[in-house]
């Protein structure tokens, strides 16, 4: 149970400031960006509608409600093909010329000034999701059902490339504190820990420097791969266990990506809901690597445009990072809510291995994080055999994709994972 | 319009892939190789050429009989060969030879799938065939740079008789099998697998320790019983084939005790005078076992 060292290549990135990315003339909207159920569109096609207007939310509690990343008309509400070429529902926004965004104008409240009612209320209507990935509705995060004793503020960024998080913690340190302390105060936990790696030294410096005025534990931790894993980070910060299918809220404790943390100071201070999210567009097919603030909804190809654009040889569009980032088809597919970086990769970065036959070496087995089996797991996978399956925790796979990148008989291992995990949710379902 | 390349993630994958492991393997058997035939000489040379040459012919052959994929650069197979050689005796017949490399790469892994899915190891099981067939043949040893035959230490030492100093046997400077004489250049190679991270120390360190502990608890001579024999031969190149050994570390372990206990067993109670073959041969059948009951705890489940 160890991790990975793996090959950064945060060079790239790491010393560009997050510059504002041009406003794009369209975006398209998928109406579910967070994890639990869609939204359902609150206007219509040829409505006009502002920048920051909510423009599709839902009764239901897991699901984050959505907001016009810019202000225009809505030319469309439709079934769009996402990221896996699936059709979704789909908003699409179109800016009226000459009628740009006017910008938003904000409160100047302090954290300590919100009841944790408040926070609650305010992450909510401002749609905010945990922006490292997971997009899980973070008002449902603020409201255990289990006494919280501690905040983990989630700063590793342990995938290689990105470095969208460690530029937010440079350059946004205060509102991040203030984040966290929000959080802390709306689930009523003591400790706060703000987890850096030490790949980050000048992060960490800022924080410490920022965090004189407050009482926050900043813990800086070896940068090894998948320590950004929920489970993984609790263990190693605190060494406890989240139970087996079980959640960090089990045992007292809830994990915030750094990013979510400074959405939600910017939602209680100036009123702003989460519109714009730093992107970072990086990797050896891009001319011209940055970091972006992108409006949620602008195209890939939109992006790449202000990055130089991509290279004759780029091969592969990768959605987040190399370890578990999601390769994609076309670069029309738009900036969602849990986009933190957009890898393209050229021939050579992106070949394809042949995958042989299994030789026992026990690689994936040391390299797993969570004290699976890989090579017996990728078996029972190919045979289908689901009870064995499950005897083998199946289930309590991070898909970290550590095994795969290990193993010398290049087998894909995650996607068999990821194929087995889709199969037993259907078949449960099914058996229900 | 272009469409990019969705095959599934990682899309970064380590450097080292299986075919790179397996010369590497080859590269750390040349030392004890090299070191049998200065021992022994031109019969010992014919016979690494001959067996490595036949278990990858054999292989080759078997392989497009039985309508699979030819993966002889894979290297396994020259693996293989190389392996039998350094534990057969360095003047056994060549047709000898040949037949054990057949027997390896055909009756021990190609019939039961290929690499990976053997249950014994190879070159080992066909020592044991070997053996087996033609006991004096593969019993006969002789002296380093004569050809005068003459008995193994561990013989000596089970008829009572004195035996080579340590550093003889350090050097390699004895009777035995072709590579597993001289313990300098078997630690060469397995430094070479450590650094490479190739092998790692579970099972070497359990079976070597255990069989050092066990003869100096039973009253005889813990280092003479590891320098002497095929124990560091077998612990660092035979106990950690991946293929025939658990994959997971406690397992691993478990089976190098195993293998010690065995070893030691049949060193100082049995019939033979050597018992590292046998001892991992009959290990290797524990496996599967070992793999389905010795599992890492799951991080979130109790046990
Ligand atoms: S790393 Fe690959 S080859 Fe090695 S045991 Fe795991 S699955 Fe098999
Ligand atoms: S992807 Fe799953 S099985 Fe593979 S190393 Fe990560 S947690 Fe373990």
């Amino acid at each position: 149970m160890s991790g990975l060292r793996l090959k950064e290549c945060k060079e790239l990135t790491e010393r560009l400031p997050v510059q504002e990315a041009a406003l794009p003339t369209r975006v398209v909207l998928p109406l579910q960006q967070s994890l639990g159920c869609p939204n359902d569109p609150i206007v219509n096609v040829g409505d006009e509608v502002a920048e920051g207007q909510k423009i599709a939310d839902t009764q239901k509690t897991v699901a984050a409600p959505l907001h016009a990343p810019i202000s225009g008309r809505i030319i469309a509400i439709d079934n769009l093909p996402n990221a896996c070429q699936y059709p979704v529902a789909s908003l699409v926004i179109e800016a009226i010329p000459g009628r740009e965004s006017q910008g938003l104008v904000g409160s100047h409240w302090q954290v300590d000034e919100f009841t944790p009612e408040q926070i609650r209320k305010v992450v909510r209507e401002a749609g905010i999701v945990g922006l490292g990935g997971a997009t899980f509705p973070t008002h449902v995060k603020l409201s255990p059902s289990k006494p919280i004793d501690t905040v983990i503020i989630n700063g590793c960024e342990c995938e290689p490339y990105i470095t969208a998080d460690h530029r937010l913690m440079l350059e946004r340190p205060a509102e991040l504190l203030e984040g966290a302390r929000a959080i802390a105060r709306a689930v009523g936990a003591e400790n706060i820990i703000v987890a850096v790696e030490n790949n980050k030294q000048d992060a960490v410096q800022v924080l410490l420097d920022h965090n004189k005025n407050h009482n926050l534990k900043i813990v800086v931790l070896p940068s090894i791969y998948p320590q950004g894993g929920e489970k993984v980070l609790i263990r190693k910060l605190l060494g406890r266990e989240v139970p087996s299918g079980g959640l960090p809220l089990d045992i007292g404790v809830i994990v915030n990506n750094v990013g979510t943390a400074v959405a939600i100071a910017d939602a209680l201070k100036t009123g702003r809901p989460l519109i714009k999210r730093v992107v970072t567009i990086t990797g050896s097919g891009v001319k011209k690597p940055r970091n972006l603030l992108a409006r949620i909804g602008t195209s890939f190809a939109e992006l790449l445009a202000q990055c130089g654009g991509i290279t004759d040889d780029a091969a592969k569009i990768i959605m987040g990072g190399p370890m578990t980032g999601l390769a994609v088809a076309s670069l029309d597919m738009p900036v969602v809510k849990g986009t933190n970086c957009l890898l393209v990769l050229n021939q050579r970065d992106a070949r394809d291995y042949e995958e042989k036959g299994c030789i026992r070496c026990g690689r994936c087995v040391r390299a797993c994080p969570v004290g699976l089996l890989p090579n017996f797991l990728a078996d029972f996978a190919k045979l289908r055999d689901y009870e064995k399956l499950v005897d083998y925790h199946l289930a309590d796979c991070i898909e970290c994709g550590c095994c795969a990148y290990v193993c010398p008989s290049r087998i894909y291992l995650v996607q068999y994972f990821k194929g087995a995990k889709q199969e037993l949710k259907t078949r449960r379902a099914v058996c229900r | 319009m272009k469409l990019f390349n969705i095959s599934s993630g990682p899309h970064v994958r380590a450097a080292e892939d299986a075919t790179m492991i397996m010369w590497w393997v080859v590269i750390a058997l040349l030392f004890p190789t090299v070191g049998g035939i200065y021992y022994f000489g031109w019969p010992a040379a014919w016979l690494v050429a001959t067996v490595t040459l036949s278990a990858v012919i054999g292989e080759m052959v078997f392989q497009w009989l039985a309508k699979r994929p030819v993966t002889i650069v894979d290297g396994s197979a020259v693996v293989t060969g190389l392996l039998l050689a350094l534990i057969l005796p360095p003047t056994l017949p060549l047709p000898m030879g040949v037949i054990g490399a057949i027997a390896a790469v055909v009756l021990v892994k190609g019939l039961f799938g290929g690499l990976g899915y053997n249950i014994f190891n190879p070159a080992l099981a066909a020592r044991a065939i070997l053996l087996a067939s033609w006991p004096v043949a593969m019993t006969t040893w002789v002296k380093p740079f004569e050809t005068v035959t003459t008995a193994t230490p561990l013989y000596l030492a089970k008829i009572g008789q004195a035996t080579p100093g340590y550093w003889e046997l350090f050097l390699g400077n004895r009777a035995g099998s072709l590579g597993e004489t001289s313990i300098l250049l078997l630690l060469i190679g397995a430094v070479i697998l450590f650094v490479k991270k190739i092998i790692d120390w579970p099972a070497p360190a359990a079976y070597i320790g255990t069989v050092f502990i066990a003869a100096y608890c039973l009253g005889h001579d813990p280092l003479f019983n590891v320098l002497s024999g095929g124990l560091i031969l077998g612990a660092f190149f035979m106990a950690t084939d991946y293929v025939t050994v658990p994959v997971t570390t406690k397992g691993r372990f478990i089976f190098g005790l195993g293998c010690g206990v065995i070893t030691v067993l049949i060193r100082f109670y049995g019939g033979f005078p050597e018992g590292v073959n046998y001892s991992i041969l009959f290990m290797n059948m524990w496996t599967p076992f070992i793999d389905v009951h010795v599992r890492p705890r799951v991080l979130g489940c109790k046990k």
